[in-house]
């Protein structure tokens, strides 16, 4: 039955293709998260009201955002090349393609951090000063905690981004679903190989998705 | 305990400066619950933030406890606000937390070890009465409840003085009460000194020891409690004083009264924080050959005493009934025979 829905289809290379995917995924998602997280609480805590008030800081760090989040993934991947190279030591295979990967998503991340920490309770940020607390410890006991339920669904949508440009990279040779559907799906002609890695994608981002809702709503006790 | 001189803020705006406190001297004493009332915009919100710099002052000086808070450097500061205490009007109780997280979190800040913490948190819980809701979310707990959270987070690390940021303004009345009940008892317990604002003379007469009105930036007028209910100058202080007090019956009682007892001498009797007397009506009638009969009248208690007015109606012998009314005026209660409408 499935050899002959699918007679193209080699599960052994699809299971090669689909850790390639998890792979570049779950470590995209992890250098997304750090950046992301730093970006976006550099935004938040120098814009105007944030403890470390900045007018110049605020501009840099949001302009650089701005021109990250501007540029369409495929160009950045190719304009970053000579920066993968040097750090990679290659340009092809999923390690390669994580600079991009993280470079693409970590701008898109900071603006959902960003306004994440703007929904938390202005009050309970000055019930803190009121106390003494150092800014670390707003930060890390007051701002962050207080964030989480958003950070993580903001994380999510942004899982979800990185995997559909996990597949982009896949057709400039970073491997994966993306590249195993248009190198041996389209180019030769086998459709079923692009149904089924569609079929996989569809799968992991469900994953994800059902892990990102799950944790934030456990997470949240408002 | 805290003497505040010349305080000013202005807050910058594109348009204009807004004044928002104007040149203010006070002297706060310690261990006493020292109330600021006035309506919105008068700068009393303005007044508490800067006792902790939660705003930073344009100009004066504040000396709490013989250190000047608008000099300390950044470091100085926290340590000052360490052993400040603040509870505010929407409790701003951490959600992510427990009830025992929130009250251990200035005790974190603090830097206490972890066993210390978990006793005195305990402590703090058994104090504001919320034993056994410990491990609750805030978001299980009712307002008043709630506020006992902030009112024990805020004693946490044994301040000096507790700053109450319209601490019962968000709670319904018998909440409110029960609020301030509580910290009646903090303060004989504790003997700390409170600074407190509202709008709400209720929260005034019931547990402040002295009040300030303030207005446009400036405290118009200060005193005991009693002094103020009882003298009210400036007519803001006679509007907030009718908030309670307020008794538009009375001319129309004391018209009535006219008519309807034309024997026997009719009295008010003005109660300015009596308290050795208070079953004044019984004892008059005990002592005497005369029968007491209260017409109208509006009594409340304050912390120094019974504050209001009462009018009676005496009836028997002429010399008795003045007898009677020489024994009220030796106790504190002023007299007046006969008002007039």
């Amino acid at each position: 039955m499935f050899e002959q829905l699918f007679p193209n289809v080699r599960v052994e290379d699809m299971i090669t293709a689909t850790n390639e995917t998890l792979f570049m995924t779950f470590f995209s998602v992890l250098g997304t998260f750090i950046f992301g997280l730093i970006l976006g609480l550099l935004l938040y805590l120098t814009g105007p009201g944030g403890i470390w008030q900045n007018k110049i800081a605020n501009w840099i760090t949001a302009s650089l955002v701005n021109v990250f989040r501007a540029i369409p993934f495929i160009i950045l991947i190719l304009l970053l090349f000579p920066f993968t190279d040097f750090l990679v030591g290659t340009i092809r295979g999923p390690e390669a393609a994580l600079p991009a990967l993280i470079i693409g998503g970590a701008p898109f991340y900071a603006r959902l951090v960003e306004i994440a920490l703007k929904e938390v309770d202005k009050g309970v940020i000055e019930a803190a000063k009121a106390m003494g607390a150092k800014y670390r410890t707003i930060i890390f006991k007051v701002l962050l905690p207080e964030s989480t339920p958003a950070l993580i669904s903001g994380l999510t949508v942004t899982a979800i981004a990185l995997i559909s440009y996990t597949a982009v990279a896949g057709v400039i040779g970073a491997g994966g679903l993306g590249d195993f559907a248009y190198f041996y799906g389209f180019q030769r002609s086998n459709f079923d190989v692009v149904f089924m890695c569609t079929v996989l994608i569809v799968i992991i981002v469900f994953i994800f998705q059902f892990i990102g809702d799950f944790a934030s709503r456990k997470l949240d006790k408002r | 305990m805290i003497s505040i001189k010349g305080l000013s803020k202005v807050f910058k705006t594109k348009d204009q400066d807004v004044q928002a406190v104007d040149n203010l001297d006070a002297v706060i004493e310690s261990g006493e619950i020292f109330g600021v009332i006035g309506y919105s915009g008068a700068g009393k919100s303005t007044f508490i933030r800067l006792l902790n710099r939660l705003e930073d002052p344009s100009g004066g000086t504040i000396d709490i406890d013989n250190q000047e808070i608008s000099s300390l450097s950044k470091k100085e500061l926290r340590l000052a606000r360490q052993e400040m205490g603040m509870i505010f009007q929407h409790f701003n109780l951490l959600w992510s937390r427990t009830v025992e997280e929130n009250i251990a979190f200035p005790l974190e800040i603090a830097g206490m070890p972890k066993e210390e913490r978990k006793k005195r948190v305990d402590e703090l819980i058994e104090l504001v009465g919320l034993t056994g809701r410990g491990s609750s979310y805030p978001s299980q707990l009712s307002g008043g409840q709630k506020q006992r959270v902030g009112i024990a987070r805020s004693l946490a690390n044994r301040p000096k003085v507790l700053l109450c940021d319209e601490a019962t303004s968000a709670l319904d009345p018998e909440t409110t009460d029960s609020i301030l009940d509580l910290l009646v008892d903090i303060n004989a317990k504790l003997g700390l000194t409170i600074v407190l604002i509202t709008h709400e003379m209720h929260v005034i007469r019931k547990i402040c020891h002295r009040v300030a009105v303030m207005e446009g930036g400036r405290i118009v007028e200060e005193g005991d409690v009693l002094d103020v209910f009882l003298r009210p100058q400036e007519k803001v202080t006679k509007r907030f004083v009718d908030q309670v007090m307020g008794d538009p019956d009375r001319e129309d009682s004391l018209n009535l009264i006219k008519e309807k007892y034309p024997v026997g001498e009719v009295a008010q009797f003005h109660f300015v924080g009596e308290r050795t007397h208070q079953a004044l009506i019984s004892e008059v009638s005990r002592k005497f050959q005369v029968d007491v009969n209260v017409l109208h009248g509006k009594i409340t208690q304050t912390q120094k005493g019974a504050y209001g007015t009462l009018i009676v109606h005496l009836e028997g012998e002429k010399e008795e009934i003045d007898r009677a009314l020489e024994f009220v005026k030796e106790t504190s209660v002023e007299v007046e025979v006969a008002p007039n409408v």
